[in-house]
């Protein structure tokens, strides 16, 4: 009944830790890759009061122009990108529906999409839905988990329709440099295909600005920008995203959201459009405290012995566990059991994930510290039962 | 980097020198310093733990006491505030702007406690014009502590 595409996607691996941690009371979870500070409270008085004005009705499709308008000065003055909120600008459900919405305007069976992994899971299902095939390129931990021009260059043949670009990145919080996307844009600019370009964690810097991949402008025009209000302005449940990109494009793009969606929420765009104008010093606190616990974190995770390199963006940190002889699996369900600490299998964001598991710094300090003890408890209970033995 | 430990250790009071270093991105021994040195010069006054005890077998009612006073010479306020804060029962002793002089804040295991304590302790102070009680009857705040409708953590255990 259902579409092999569809159908061949298989079901959540994580789905048993939700089991495991229903039956447990007293679980830190660092598997939640959402921020753990609530909306500015700014930005949701902006929603009490748009909704108190009866402003609730349909937006246009692509969103409210006002929003748009915000939208267009935002990317100039952060990023230094120029787009027309008349036809340029597309304001989504999430920066996932954009994610989807570019995807199946560009491929189909027979496309290829090229999807540096470790990456966010939606990447690759979304690609496999539109019928295309998906050409992994593999990311390793030697190279900061960065995707290199030469890494690229192989994977590119005739039929790559997407490249996806997914920094600063989730799981590993890598980052990618101004220099070090130069030589990926000499790799591509004379190449037809499309560059979509995931910033959803771009206000979530460490060391510097992030630095979009849009800004050259040799390929500006082939590159679709997807961001949103999710992560810096800690508003996943309002569902708010939007794409920047040339007008072909998000003219395409808005053709299937206006079938299938109609438009983003109106309150959400209300309470984003408060977040662009007056949201900037929150971002800021809140961009200080994941810095904070970012250090006390990869820190520890190094103190105990697991190995972590520095990750400059995003709020998570990737260490590997290769040296307990588990895999990531193993490690995280043991964990979960012994110790009631959560953290993501590497291995849920591409096979090349092996190895590692991914832990969020959106935690309190005292949640951290503790994690951090009882997984170091849970190291140290292995190694002694290997002496006893 | 005074204000940033200072700012840190606001709200965590029971991180050790080594984790703030961590925070900081600094050496411990610059937080060591700046610890001790805040603490001479009277910037760090003490460390509190924060206590519901409400759900806790102990007894507690605690009391906010409007009290008017009479300045003395030379001394103004300071003599009479001085002496109601040496008392065992005072938690909190605050000069105030307006219709009365002196906040003060105290606790006792129960409302006659307390009560007492203004009649014999605080009334009789010389300089005590007159006082005027106000029981707490529930904390929603204190210290800068949530102590009701704590926002609760209702993220899913998993997003990836």
């Amino acid at each position: 009944m259902i579409k092999l595409n569809i159908s061949s996607v298989p079901a959540s691996g994580i789905r048993k830790y939700f089991d495991l941690v229903n039956e447990m009371e007293d679980v830190i979870s660092l598997g939640i890759g959402e921020p753990d500070f609530v909306t500015p409270s700014t930005v949701m008085q902006a929603a009490h009061t748009a909704m108190n004005r009866g402003h609730t009705h349909y937006s246009s499709n692509m969103g409210f122009l006002s929003l748009r308008e915000e939208i267009s000065e935002y990317m100039q003055s952060r990023y230094q990108l120029s787009y027309s909120p008349k036809d340029e600008i597309l304001v989504t459900v999430g920066a996932s529906e954009a994610i989807d919405l570019a995807m199946r305007c560009l491929l189909g069976p027979g496309d290829e999409v090229i999807i540096p992994e470790p990456s966010f899971v939606a990447y690759k299902g979304c690609a496999t839905f539109t019928g295309a095939s998906v050409v992994s390129v593999d990311l390793d931990a030697d190279h900061k988990f960065k995707l290199s021009a030469e890494k690229l260059e192989k994977a590119i043949t005739d039929k790559t329709r997407v490249i996806i670009f997914p920094f600063p990145n989730n799981p590993t919080g890598s980052i990618m440099r101004k220099e070090e996307m130069a030589e990926i844009v000499e790799v591509v600019k004379d190449k037809d295909l499309i560059i979509i370009s995931d910033e959803i964690y771009s206000e979530l810097t460490y060391n510097g600005d992030h630095v979009s991949i849009a800004s050259f402008d040799s390929i500006k025009d082939k590159t679709l920008v997807i961001n949103g209000f999710s992560k810096a302005y800690a508003m996943t449940g309002w569902r708010l995203g939007y794409a920047c990109g040339n007008k072909e494009l998000i003219l395409a793009m808005n053709k299937i959201h206006q079938y299938a969606i109609m438009c983003a929420p109106s309150l959400a765009q209300y309470a984003a459009m408060e977040a662009l104008k007056n949201g900037a010093d929150d971002v800021r606190y809140m961009v200080e405290k994941y810095n904070q616990r970012r250090r006390v974190l990869v820190n520890g995770f190094n103190e105990i012995g697991l190995d972590c390199f520095e990750p400059e963006g995003a709020f998570y940190a990737f260490p590997s566990i290769k040296n307990t002889g588990m895999t990531s699996d193993e490690f995280c369900e043991k964990l979960l059991k012994e110790q009631h600490v959560l953290v993501v299998p590497g291995s849920a964001f591409g096979e090349c994930g092996e190895g590692y598991v991914r832990a969020t710094y959106a935690s309190s300090i005292d949640n951290i510290i503790e994690a951090l003890e009882r997984i170091d408890r849970f190291l140290k209970n292995r190694t002694n039962n290997k002496v006893k033995r | 980097m005074k204000e940033r430990i200072l700012k840190i250790l606001e709200n965590n009071g029971n991180l050790t020198v080594k984790q703030l270093a961590v925070l900081l991105d600094v050496s411990e021994d610059t937080v060591r310093d700046e610890i001790s040195r805040m603490k001479k010069e009277g910037v760090i006054l003490g460390f509190n733990t924060v206590i519901d005890w409400e759900k806790t077998e102990r007894q507690l009612v605690n009391a906010l006491i409007e009290v008017k006073v009479h300045p003395k010479k030379e001394r103004g306020f300071d003599e009479v505030a001085e002496r109601i804060s040496s008392l065992e029962q005072v938690t909190g002793c605050y000069l105030m702007s307006g219709g009365f002089d002196l906040t003060v804040m105290v606790e006792g295991k129960d409302f006659k406690e307390i009560a007492m304590f203004v009649a014999e302790k605080l009334a009789v102070i010389d300089g005590v014009l007159s006082t005027s009680t106000h029981f707490v009857l529930k904390k929603y705040k204190d210290g800068g502590v949530h102590f009701v409708n704590k926002v609760q953590d209702d993220r899913e255990a998993i997003v990836l």
